[in-house]
């Protein structure tokens, strides 16, 4: 049976998404949404906006702090705390990754 | 239907109470999830906790899979004749579903939406899937076929085990970790609802030659004593086939040496750069020759690397 080619899309054509676009996709509420906006765990391309617009970098933090939620009950509190610390961990593991690539390996 | 025990998946017994099943949850759920765990297998793991907590934690949930009966972890087995009737709503094929997309409707003692005469729209889940690709796959662009296992709903609205086959363009200059979508390729949506996502997650084989760290490339580049002194051209390998680089004379060791727009493409457009990053290795063995001429380089070298040493001491007298 022949199987039809799929074209992906890249993450980043989710270049400005509304905050109502972030909840239906994130699976967070709105009210959610600006609460960890005004934590700062999620920043707004436009944060003195009215109308705030996220990029897809923040679509994937919605998305870890709604699994986060429903896996651990956590609050919008704990969520910012958890969120922050993530993100550190993560930056911390990339550069760790970047140093070890340019150390030079064992030869033998 | 293969059976699950989510008791002993949360080492409780039978008779554990709500309480005791958070806690089991909640220490369990500390130790296995993704976003916080590194044991291995974290990720199935917390899987199997979470599929057993969604079901215990609620009563009639609870209910519905004690009344299944006890049997062995992983053996087939078919719900006692009553069970659809009572929990299901409809009759269930039993044959083609996992344990979790039973209890997954359950709400409320019947399963809500997917009866007949229902027409709210409901939107497909969204599933995630790992590609395993190598940089020359990066580097060329691929298609992958993939296969996933997914809950579906059919035209009575009943739930069954779907396997699909998909295949896809993996576009050049993904990174590691890059998370891609084909939209629609989800769960198909019931009743007119969209249908869900499928999220592609990049996981790149480590290569035998070349290090990556965004799109550049690092390469360990051996040379003799004599090449790094005097200076040579080399054969290095690149993605795109070997490449002469020219090693200047007095080249020191860890130095890096710079091949642009030899690493990993950029998605829209560009490269990244390939460095070789120099060490001198001397060898072991040596021929008599050989020694000689080492010995006659020692006697008249007046070369110290080691002049430091004396310099920073020489404070401290």
């Amino acid at each position: 049976m022949r199987i039809e080619l799929t074209e992906v899309l890249w993450m980043d054509q989710y270049q400005e998404l509304s905050l109502a676009d972030l909840a239906r996709l994130s699976g967070l509420s709105e009210a959610e949404l600006s609460e960890l906006v005004d934590c700062g765990a999620i920043v707004p391309t436009n944060a003195d906006s009215a109308e705030w617009i996220f990029d897809a970098g923040c679509l994937a933090v919605a998305k870890t702090a709604c699994r986060l939620r429903n896996d651990f009950e956590l609050d919008t509190q704990g969520l910012a705390v958890a969120l922050t610390l993530l993100a550190r961990i993560h930056n911390l593991e990339a550069q760790l990754h970047d140093l070890r690539a340019q150390l030079p390996g064992r030869i033998f | 239907m293969k059976y699950k025990d989510y008791y002993s998946t949360l080492g409780l017994e039978r008779t554990a109470t709500t309480e005791d099943i958070k806690k089991a949850y909640r220490k369990l759920a500390r130790k296995y999830h993704p976003d916080v765990s590194k044991e291995t297998n974290a990720e199935e793991k917390f899987k199997e906790v979470a599929e057993a907590y969604e079901t215990l934690k609620d009563s009639e949930k609870r209910a519905a899979y004690d009344q299944l009966g006890s049997h062995q972890s992983g053996q087939d087995f078919r719900p006692p004749p009553d069970w659809g009737q009572q929990y299901g709503g409809t009759p269930f094929s039993f044959d083609d579903i996992d344990l979790s997309d039973l209890f997954a409707g359950l709400t409320g003692g019947r399963h809500h939406t997917r009866q007949r005469g229902s027409n709210i729209p409901v939107p497909g889940h969204d599933y995630e899937v790992t590609a395993h690709i190598t940089l020359e796959d990066v580097y060329q662009g691929t298609i992958v076929n993939l296969n996933i296992n997914v809950p579906e709903y059919n035209e009575s609205g009943h739930l069954h085990r779907v396997s699909r086959a998909l295949k896809t363009r993996i576009p050049k200059g993904v990174v590691d970790g890059q998370r891609l979508r084909l939209p629609g390729k989800g769960g198909k949506g019931f009743n007119g609802g969209r249908n869900g996502d499928l999220y592609l997650n990049i996981a790149l084989h480590p290569h035998p030659l070349f290090r990556v760290s965004g799109h550049d490339l690092y390469l360990d580049l051996p040379v003799t004593p004599w090449e790094a002194a005097l200076g040579a051209a080399v054969d290095v390998p690149t993605l795109g086939g070997p490449v002469r680089l020219k090693v200047p004379p007095g080249t020191h060791a860890g130095q890096k040496l710079r091949l642009p727009k030899r690493g990993l493409p950029k998605p829209h457009d560009g490269e990244g750069d390939l460095f070789a990053i120099v060490q001198i290795v001397v060898p072991t063995v040596l021929s008599e020759r050989e020694r000689t001429i080492f010995k006659e380089l020692a006697d008249v070298s007046t070369f110290n690397p080691r002049g430091h040493f004396e310099q920073e001491t020489s404070h401290e007298n």
